[in-house]
């Protein structure tokens, strides 16, 4: 079935599919390679990237520690949008003119798939315009409605009462680092802090067992990191599938306040939705609001073990947290999102043919100089930063509010407890589209 | 001064309430809603032009009167 038929069929598509049948709502089975289609792209018969312009790889281990300087690199060789054939083919746009051009354009770029990995959606995928995880990959109009029911719980005032919250948890992450011995203890700020904050977060508010947190984390490993693995060996998705298919059972028989609650009392046209939607969008709210937050805090703290002088002026004068956070969020913008081409179009000379890759890295144009002055230079009190770390246009980050509060106030906690802390060690980035430190030894100095 | 919001480019990247909630607040979508009728207080111009520059979306807009 063509992907044309298949879209004009999916409403009741979308209907007949219930969870009753406990596929996973999100996975590579059934049937293998159903829900998710080789791309014709075998990694091995390409090694480590030799030129980002001609042969990206955002999945090269060599791309997130530089990141800032291959897009310098590209722009200064007056490349704006690199290509690449990995992935089946994959074009790279990095300046803000050209990201935020096709963050805008929903008519040639689908999101229907966000995370470029050598699978494209099958026919067994929920099909466009509503996508495998609503509202992230859904396109208009349906885009509009579902992203509208998530809006109100992620709204700023309903994230600023969980502020208090964060701040305990992190003041309890940083108690259980135990002794420190100024000058000797070495703590891992990613490992013992900050992977911790964002899914204890998102799990309460779905109300999922605090237990899971690790369970949780593998599960994003999984979608986000090992992209580059056959499809089908993925069996950390259906994992995920199926627990989620288990919350919301569970959910059904004991409903409670919380967001999982929330999304299966929502109503579509009239009707309640449908585990695959509500299971889409819990895999979406799980997945989107954890590695992405964490690798911000981790970034952040990665950068002031380096910047005494920053360090000092968060604890001199902390009305500077306003920008600070800002431009935190703009230096080291963890999230490098995706768009597949709809329709064959030429974008400014460049031959998009449909179902190629876009990578949408938003990173990439918060360093453009074109947008910022010194864009490799963090100004701890930048008072104009336009930053596009939560995106651009109709898909600008649900969790924004959320993640704002938790980077702030982890920082603060952290900066708080240990004034002075050094790098201690080799620091591990993540591989993929969300860029942070996975493994980051810093040392505690003395106040 | 006077300034103006966009309601159909604001995406609700919530910039303009947390740099000058004087001027701007939030509705239960997190879009921004205006608070002042056009004219900016005197007081509020440097607020004003503080939100105008971080719009991501350029949704804000500033006239200066003549």
């Amino acid at each position: 079935m063509t992907d044309v038929a298949k879209n004009e069929q999916a409403e009741p598509e979308v209907a007949n599919r219930g969870f009753g049948d406990r596929d996973p709502i999100f996975g590579d089975s059934p049937e293998g390679t159903d829900v998710w289609q080789r791309v014709p792209y075998n990694p091995d018969d390409y090694g480590p990237v030799s030129d980002f312009a001609t042969d990206f790889d955002h999945a090269d281990p060599d791309y997130n520690p530089n990141a800032p300087k291959v897009w310098k690199q590209l722009r200064e060789d007056g490349c704006p949008v690199a290509h690449s054939d990995r992935y089946g083919g994959m074009w790279i746009p990095i300046t803000h003119d050209t990201v935020h051009e096709i963050a805008y354009d929903t008519e040639n770029f689908t999101s229907r798939s966000v995370v470029v990995s050598v699978g494209r959606p099958g026919d067994m995928a929920m099909p466009a315009p509503i996508g495998g995880v609503p509202p992230i990959s859904s396109d208009p109009p349906f885009h509009g409605q579902a992203r509208r029911m998530l809006l109100p719980p992620f709204a700023p005032k309903q994230i600023e009462p969980w502020e208090e919250e964060v701040r305990i948890l992190c003041r309890r992450l940083l108690d259980d680092m135990g002794e420190i011995t100024p000058g000797e203890s070495v703590v891992d700020a990613a490992v013992q802090y900050a992977q911790h904050i964002p899914v204890n977060v998102i799990g309460r508010m779905l109300g999922f067992p605090e237990k899971d947190e690790a369970l949780f984390r593998k599960f994003v490993h999984d979608a986000l990191e090992r992209i580059n693995e056959e499809p089908g060996t993925r069996d950390g998705l259906d994992d995920l599938g199926h627990y989620i298919g288990a919350q919301i059972d569970d959910h059904r028989e004991n409903p409670r306040d919380d967001l999982t609650s929330y999304l299966m009392n929502q109503e579509l046209n009239g009707e309640k939705l449908s585990d695959d939607i509500v299971g889409g969008a819990i895999v979406l709210l799980l997945v989107a609001g954890i590695d992405t937050t964490w690798s911000a805090i981790g970034s952040s703290l990665w950068h002031l073990a380096q910047s005494p002088d920053d360090r000092k002026r968060l604890q001199d004068d902390p009305e500077v947290m306003t920008f600070a956070v800002e431009e935190f969020l703009r230096a080291y913008a963890p999230v490098t999102m995706a768009r597949m081409v709809a329709k064959d179009n030429d974008f400014h000379g460049c031959p998009m043919k449909k179902d190629d890759w876009v990578l949408l890295p938003f990173p990439a144009a918060n360093h453009d100089p074109k947008q910022f002055e010194d864009p490799d230079k963090f100004v701890i009190d930048r008072e104009q930063n336009r930053h596009a770390a939560f995106g651009l246009g109709i898909h600008r980050c649900l969790g924004s509010n959320l993640a704002r509060l938790e980077l702030r106030v982890a920082i603060e906690e952290f900066v708080a407890r240990f004034p002075n802390f050094e790098l201690a060690g080799d620091v591990t980035w993540s591989v993929g589209q969300i860029r942070g430190p996975r493994v980051l030894p810093v040392r505690i100095l003395a106040d | 001064m006077q300034i103006h919001l966009d309601a159909e480019k604001c995406q609700g990247h919530n910039r303009c309430y947390g740099l000058a909630p004087e001027l701007f607040d939030v509705d239960d979508y997190g879009q921004a809603v205006l608070l002042v009728d056009g004219e900016v207080p005197a007081e509020l111009h440097d607020k004003a032009r503080l939100a105008a520059s971080n719009c991501p979306e350029y949704a804000i807009t500033l006239t200066q009167e003549s």
